[in-house]
């Protein structure tokens, strides 16, 4: 009898222990295919989520150099005041007579940016406002060790703050000095064009507060997008091409100074 | 935070030209120095190591065992400032976890398990294990118990069994190089691949960081040797030292020749960033590239080695000059890996100007946490030099 009993046990513990093992095998087959079995709705909406790809147009010949889309931002994103993290900033150039460059943007143009050259000596000058290039190849995300920072559906680079590492390897890679180690939360920092907002239907703060409209903020899908037809008009760039980056920020009247 | 702020504020007032502002703030200080150089070490002595048990150097056999602990000791040490550079280092376990298969850096952590893992710990394995036995039997105490338990229960001690150790060993130095090969070039790849940055971005960068890396893990094993010698009172045996000396000379006229390549080419090609390179060569970096790297680590060692190959003075003198070029070959491949982290981070991405560098003296990332890090491996070398000292090795003594 006794034995007997055992026996059964035996046999329960082993039935319990292969289902047991085999139901967490199936479940982890089957897990990826959870996209088909969605319902028509989600799809629905995945679909609208990949017909929007974000993308920005800078105006250099309407920027007049007041920063307030930087300090928009830096309120808006609760980006530290110090004068050493931006999301975004403005570069003030001047092309001296002599042929020489001046760049400058202190406190990331921050309060407006003011001449320092003397009018006699200068042979041009421009503003050139900078963030995030949300690039298609983005060497940051390349570069990311864990895959804390990526590409979202709709084309805006963004960085997991949960997930992100700080090992700072990003903000190495990055050719455009776009992100920046946040002191407050320890993980690498960067422009989202205000995805919070954008995925409401509202506009990026620097664009709204911009008072010239040198900032055109839309989707590169949409024939219709104002964006669309500022590149459909103007004879736009992206910076450092170079580097084959595929860069969603687009610039018109970009001057062979800038960097 | 409000330290870290005043450091930057007066980082901001010596910002030379134009650079992005956020680029005053430098992301990778002394631990990333500390990184390549501590791999670098390990790389080479383990290609020291491997010379003896591979290419049958023979006359190098008192170097095998003491180059494998050296190059065991500075790996387990080799990512703590890594980690400890993190923003984030109770999260770093992630790259393991969900590595990013594009990225350079995720990949390393596997390069650098699979190195320690099943080639430095296997081999040392395969090359103790008899020892192990013998040993657990005569020590008393905790030497006994962990010779006990690292023999992991396989306590034969046969003609046969010691034939086999010695067959898989060298079965895992000769799988030991390339993973040595690929550990160190690797970790050149991290900046190598970065091509938002023209100090970094080069192809040669692996190659360069590889045969650095040996001349660094040769200098060092020559000095430990020597040093290890004199605390245990046994003669230095010159043909070691002349023939270390030899490898070292050999390695370090490719080295010098494959970053005078990579200059050259710099100069000759002078594309858009070379304006702004030229002047951090002839600045920022002036003392720690051309005095420091080049003058001191590089062409004293050449000239003084390369001398004895052609007059060889004393015995005296010769050891003098080796521990002195030991001791030069090791500041200046130190401050190779300063020129590469520090000096690719104080021009601005922009190319229009200069950040500038202060290291700090305590902290996470000063100069007694670099002397900590640096300090540890030696540490943990006599630790086991004490525990499984390669000269009371059966074979040490039979050969």
């Amino acid at each position: 009898m006794g034995t007997e009993k055992i026996k059964e046990n035996r046999r329960k513990f082993f039935k319990s222990s292969v289902a047991l093992l085999g139901g967490t095998l199936l479940y982890s087959l089957l897990k990826p295919f959870e996209l088909i079995a969605q319902n028509k709705e989600d799809a629905v909406k995945e679909d609208k989520a990949n017909d929007t790809l974000w993308g920005m147009g800078v105006d250099i010949e309407t920027c007049i150099g007041c920063g307030k889309c930087a300090e928009a931002c830096k309120i808006e994103n609760n980006v530290p005041k110090e004068p050493f993290y931006f999301r975004t900033w403005v570069e003030q150039y001047t092309v001296k007579n002599n042929g020489k460059v001046k760049i400058e943007s202190p406190n990331g143009g921050i309060g407006g940016l003011k001449q320092s050259v003397p009018d006699k000596d200068i042979f041009k000058s421009f503003m050139v406002p900078k963030l995030c290039n949300h690039c298609t190849n983005a060497p940051c995300v390349q570069a990311c060790p864990v895959g804390a920072t990526f590409i979202s559906p709709d084309g805006v680079v963004l960085v997991d703050e949960t997930y992100c590492i700080g090992c700072s390897y990003c903000i190495q890679a990055c050719p455009y000095g776009a992100r920046f180690m946040n002191p407050v939360t320890k993980v690498a920092d960067k422009c989202t064009f205000c995805y919070h907002r954008i995925t409401k239907g509202l506009e990026p703060a620097c664009v709204e507060v911009c008072p010239t409209n040198a900032r055109i903020f839309g989707n590169l899908r949409d024939k219709k997008s104002k964006l669309v037809k500022f590149l459909q008009k103007k004879q736009t760039q992206v910076l450092k091409p170079h580097l084959n980056t595929h860069s969603k920020v687009f610039y018109n009247g970009l001057s062979s100074e800038v960097k | 935070m409000e330290e870290h702020f005043q450091h930057l504020y007066q980082a901001l007032s010596h910002v030379d030209g134009y650079i992005y502002p956020n680029e005053i703030d430098l992301h990778w200080g002394l631990m990333i120095v500390l990184y390549p150089y501590i791999t670098g070490l390990v790389a080479g002595a383990f290609i020291l190591a491997s010379l003896e048990r591979v290419f049958n150097v023979k006359v190098l056999k008192p170097t095998y065992g003491l180059a494998l602990l050296t190059a065991l000791a500075f790996l387990l040490v080799a990512t703590l400032p890594l980690v400890s550079h993190l923003q984030h280092p109770l999260r770093s376990y992630e790259i393991f976890m969900t590595p990013n298969p594009t990225s350079a850096m995720a990949i390393f952590g596997f390069v650098y398990l699979w190195y320690l893992m099943v080639v430095l710990l296997l081999e040392i394995w395969f090359d103790y294990r008899l020892d192990f036995v013998i040993w657990s039997k005569k020590s008393t105490g905790f030497k006994k118990y962990f010779y006990k338990i690292i023999t992991l229960g396989i306590n034969d001690t046969d003609e046969k069994s010691a034939k086999l150790d010695d067959k898989l060993g060298y079965f895992i130095t000769v799988l030991g190089i390339p993973s040595a090969f690929l550990l160190h070039g690797y970790v050149g790849f991290i900046f190598g691949s970065i091509k938002a940055n023209p100090w970094w971005s080069s192809v040669l960068m692996p190659v360069i960081f590889l045969f650095s890396a040996m001349v660094s893990g040769i200098a060092l094993v020559m000095v430990i040797y020597m040093v290890v010698s004199w605390v245990r009172k046994v003669k230095i045996e010159m043909p070691v030292l002349d023939t270390i000396a030899k490898y070292l000379l050999y390695i370090l006229i490719i080295d010098f020749t494959l970053e005078s390549l990579d200059q050259v080419h710099r100069i000759y090609e002078a594309e858009e960033s070379f304006d702004i390179i030229k002047v951090l060569v002839g600045g920022k970096l002036n003392i720690t590239l051309i005095y420091m790297q080049v003058l001191l680590g590089t062409i004293i060692p050449l000239f003084t080695i390369g001398f004895f190959q052609i007059y060889k003075p004393s015995e005296k003198i010769r050891k003098t000059c080796y521990f002195l070029v030991g001791i030069m070959v090791l500041v200046g491949i130190f401050f190779m890996r300063w020129n590469v982290v520090i000096g690719g981070q104080l021009f601005s991405k922009s190319l229009s100007g200069f950040t500038s560098f202060s290291a700090v003296y305590s902290g996470m990332e000063g100069y007694l946490m670099a002397a900590v890090w640096l300090l540890l491996p030696l540490l943990i070398l006599a630790f086991l030099l004490w525990l499984m000292p390669p000269w009371k090795k059966i074979s040490f003594k039979v050969n």
